[in-house]
């Protein structure tokens, strides 16, 4: 208890100045700033697309794009080596979801699905596009998640994958592409560039939809541990390292 | 003071708080809530001074490295909560280990 | 032909190809391994490439997606840029063969898809010249840095990863605040547009700059662990699996450091230059001198002692902030050289710990018992390379330390040429405390298992590779200073 107090009492004037330097930080900023916007607007001609984020997100400043959705991806790879020993998604269909959950995932899910398709298109002249789409079919995944739903086990393996790689993968793909042809990492050429990226931004909800709905599951599906050889087998490897470390 | 600086001060606000809680809290799930908090804070700054022209419409630029934020940020604490269960597994607690709650 | 060959665009290679080969070995867990190795070879070609391109062309800038900066991002590569991506390209193919034996399968196929994508973030991290690019490109190293250590499960292993994973996000999100500063302040988030506009605005430099510099700085040490921010370095490098710790004291701490000083010696130079703040680094690096390698000397586990000399090791980069009055001087010539000793040095010292892991079941350093009579090579590594960490001659450490001495003498600043001797000294002090230990035979025989032979021999060759270094000054030196030309402050001598 102590330690806490004198942790308390040493933090809190230290955060205090920090709060205010901050602050005045903030306040001194100058009044007007000199915008990106004129070069984005100037620009955005060529960019493809006729929404000023979008165009940053997906064609500017693409290249972060393609590492954030690394990021997800990444988040998904590292969740699924932490081998999360979950006995109550061994058996989903246990119990059955109630009649609320079970109605509302019904009635919920082809309209979110909807929804997807609907933010995906209008991201090109209005807020919306890959990111928020995916999200949203996320969240549908979720829903259906909750109520007791799982993938069959034969679609587990390769194929959700190749799902959750597709967004990056193609992302990659188009660079290489754009690499060969123009000389330069990403760069869409003019008159093609909003095809371009209605295919990224398509693949990627698909990609980004799957890789948060996976997350929140949590849980690596069994069959690829029974890719190498048996469970059993991968168990005792593990408890194996574990001792050596 | 304009509407966008006093945002942008609420973002630093929650900064400080966020670290406050991060310092404080020995429960490693307040922790990562508390990294949520400070993370929110520095979007807000970076958003809210997005629009602090009066008469010019937002900055682009800043709303594009937000949205690359929180996904960033949802990818770090899906990483942060599942660690944080299996110390709790392994352990018996969801603390690290030098500040078990007696 | 030639022409042909170094007309490739190799900087986007690095980033493009182990980005691809994560895909792949995630896609095909199968083949992971053989996938991780071939890319990893890749990455050393594309290296080579990036070189000779840049010794023909000097340094190297692309504008991704066609549009320049402020708009867009670039890419950039410049003499310390190419250093850094050469020690990751090494020490990275050296740590892949290790790994193709080390892990058994069910491991193996966590690990290479993760290790692809630490590859593709610190490739894309040494080529950025966009702070928030940079901002992207440390969480996806951070992320996948804390995958990796928690890999092997154990309780150990998991509350390390955890501590580092919330240091790492915490500084994270300080760097970012001062990114949204800076932006705000300046109008742009590209290296040298903002250099250009910091030179005209320094004299009356605002709150908020100063502020963006702090927060900045505070967050990028404590991604590089210099003391008092270290603490979450020993139990995260101490209990990650070999090959993991190696890559994480020899690349991942080094990539902040990197970036803080491009910050520190091109963005901040107006205000920074001369200022006192200099000193303050300058005396939390030889704090972390003397309090990590005291607290090595302590440690009863090796690679607990082994990260606490990273602990040491760092402090002795921060001694480029009193000493280095710009980029191309004396002792940034020898922080440089430092870094790629180090990153060889260490990594070999861990590789061999891992070595000896495998072949007794424990890492007490009391009870190595008679090692270098059956792990003759794995022996030798860890001299080597402790050769190279004491700063002894032949090698590449002692040059790094030559160069910082000569320059701490030239200034007279004899405070920091003790706290470098005396470092030298506890260096050699606990290496000299853990050979010792090889030679003896322990009080109780263990069982013996058998080291592969790739896990051996990349263990010697990163130490041997660190003491040609020593060897290899003059073209070293040389390559580091292919400067920036676009860059407005700090170019050159």
């Amino acid at each position: 208890m102590n330690r806490k107090i004198l942790r308390l009492i040493l933090l809190v004037p230290l955060l205090l100045t920090l709060a205010t330097g901050l602050g005045y930080a903030v306040l001194s900023l100058p009044e007007q700033p000199q915008y990106l916007h004129k070069r984005v607007i100037d620009n955005m001609a060529e960019s493809g697309v006729s929404h000023p984020v979008t165009a940053v997100l997906l064609n500017f400043r693409g290249y972060d794009t393609l590492l954030e959705m690394v990021v997800l991806l990444l988040a998904l790879l590292a969740v699924w080596s932490l081998d999360m020993p979950a006995p109550q998604h061994k058996t989903p269909h246990k119990t059955a979801p109630g009649l609320i959950l079970d109605t509302l995932t019904r009635l919920l899910t082809p309209v979110l699905i909807l929804v997807t398709a609907y933010l995906l298109w209008v991201g090109a002249h209005a807020p919306g596009g890959a990111f928020q789409a995916g999200s949203v079919l996320a969240a549908s995944g979720v829903l259906l998640l909750l109520a007791g739903w799982r993938v069959s086990d034969k679609l587990t393996a390769l194929l959700l994958r190749i799902v959750l790689v597709a967004g990056p993968s193609v992302f990659i793909i188009i660079s290489v592409f754009t690499l060969l042809l123009e000389g330069q990492l990403l760069k869409y050429p003019p008159a093609q560039a909003g095809l371009f990226i209605v295919i990224l931004e398509t693949v990627a909800t698909l990609s980004i939809g799957a890789t948060l709905a996976a997350l929140f599951l949590g849980v690596r599906p069994r069959k690829i541990e029974l890719e190498k050889g048996s469970e059993k087998d991968s168990k005792k490897d593990r408890d194996k390292n574990r001792q050596h470390e | 003071m304009n509407p966008a600086s006093f945002y942008a001060l609420v973002g630093i606000g929650l900064f400080c708080l966020g670290l406050f809680g991060l310092i404080m809290n020995s429960h490693l799930l307040r922790k990562i809530l508390a990294i949520n908090i400070m993370g929110s804070g520095v979007f807000l700054v970076l958003v809210a001074l997005a629009g602090r022209a009066e008469n010019m419409p937002a900055d682009p630029v800043p709303h594009a490295m937000v949205i690359t934020g929180i996904v960033v940020a949802i990818s770090a604490t899906a990483l942060a909560l599942t660690l944080m269960l299996r110390v709790a597994s392994e352990t018996g607690h969801a603390t690290l280990p030098d500040e078990v709650e007696k | 032909m030639q022409n042909a060959f170094i007309e490739l665009p190799w900087a986007v290679a690095l980033i493009l190809l182990p980005l691809a080969g994560a895909m792949g070995c995630f896609l095909f867990p199968r083949i992971s391994r053989t996938l991780g190795l071939m890319t990893s070879f890749s990455i050393v070609v594309s290296v080579v490439g990036l070189g000779w391109q840049l010794l023909e062309h000097g340094s190297y800038r692309h504008a991704v997606g066609g549009w320049g900066a402020p708009l867009g991002i670039e890419l950039v590569a410049d003499g310390l840029s190419l250093l850094m991506l050469t020690t990751t390209a090494i020490v990275g193919f050296a740590i892949s063969v290790y790994s193709t034996t080390y892990f058994k399968p069910a491991l193996a196929v966590r690990f290479w898809p993760i290790w692809m994508c630490l590859l593709a973030a610190l490739n894309a991290l040494f080529l950025s010249a966009d702070i928030f690019n940079l901002y992207v490109t440390l969480e996806l190293l951070g992320l996948s840095a804390v995958a990796l250590t928690a890999l092997t499960g154990s309780k150990e292993a998991l509350s390390g990863a955890m501590r580092y994973l919330l240091a790492t996000l915490l500084a994270s999100l300080a760097y970012l605040l001062g990114v949204a500063l800076l932006y705000h302040s300046f109008g742009s988030v590209d290296i040298a547009v903002l250099a250009q506009q910091m030179q005209a605005a320094s004299p009356y430099a605002s709150g908020a700059i100063w502020a963006a510099l702090g927060l900045m700085a505070a967050g990028l040490m404590l991604k590089s662990a210099v003391f008092p921010l270290h603490f979450w370095l020993p139990p995260a490098h101490g209990s990650a699996p070999a090959p993991v710790s190696a890559l994480l004291s020899a690349l991942v701490v080094k990539a902040s450091f990197y970036i803080l000083l491009r910050l520190w010696f091109t963005l901040f130079e107006p205000l920074v230059n001369g200022e006192a703040i200099n000193t303050l680094l300058g005396l939390l690096g030889c704090a972390a001198i003397l309090w990590g390698s005291v607290q090595a000397l302590r440690q009863t586990r090796l690679k607990l002692l082994i990260a606490y000399s990273t602990v040491a090791q760092i402090g002795y980069l921060f001694l480029v902030f009193p000493l280095a009055a710009s980029m191309g001087s004396i002792a940034w010539n020898g922080v440089a050289y430092l870094i790629i000793s180090h990153a060889l040095a260490k990594s070999a010292m861990f590789l061999s710990a891992g070595n000896l892991l495998c072949f007794g079941g424990h890492d007490r350093i009391a009870d190595l018992d008679r090692v270098v009579q059956r792990l003759p090579l794995t022996a030798a590594a860890f001299a080597l390379a402790g050769v190279s960490i004491m700063g002894l001659p032949p090698s590449g450490g002692f040059i790094g330390k030559w160069l910082l001495l000569e320059a701490a003498i030239i200034q007279g600043r004899w405070d920091l040429v003790a706290v470098m001797i005396l470092g030298g000294l506890l260096a050699a002090a606990y290496i000299f405390k853990v050979i010792g230990h090889t030679f003896t035979q322990a009080p109780v025989t263990h069982e013996a298992q058998s080291v592969s032979a790739s896990m051996q021999w990349s263990a010697l060759l990163l130490a041997i590779g660190a003491m040609l270094l020593g060897f290899l000054s003059l073209p070293v030196l040389s390559l580091l200073n292919i400067s920036d030309i676009t860059a407005t402050s700090g170019v050159g001598l």
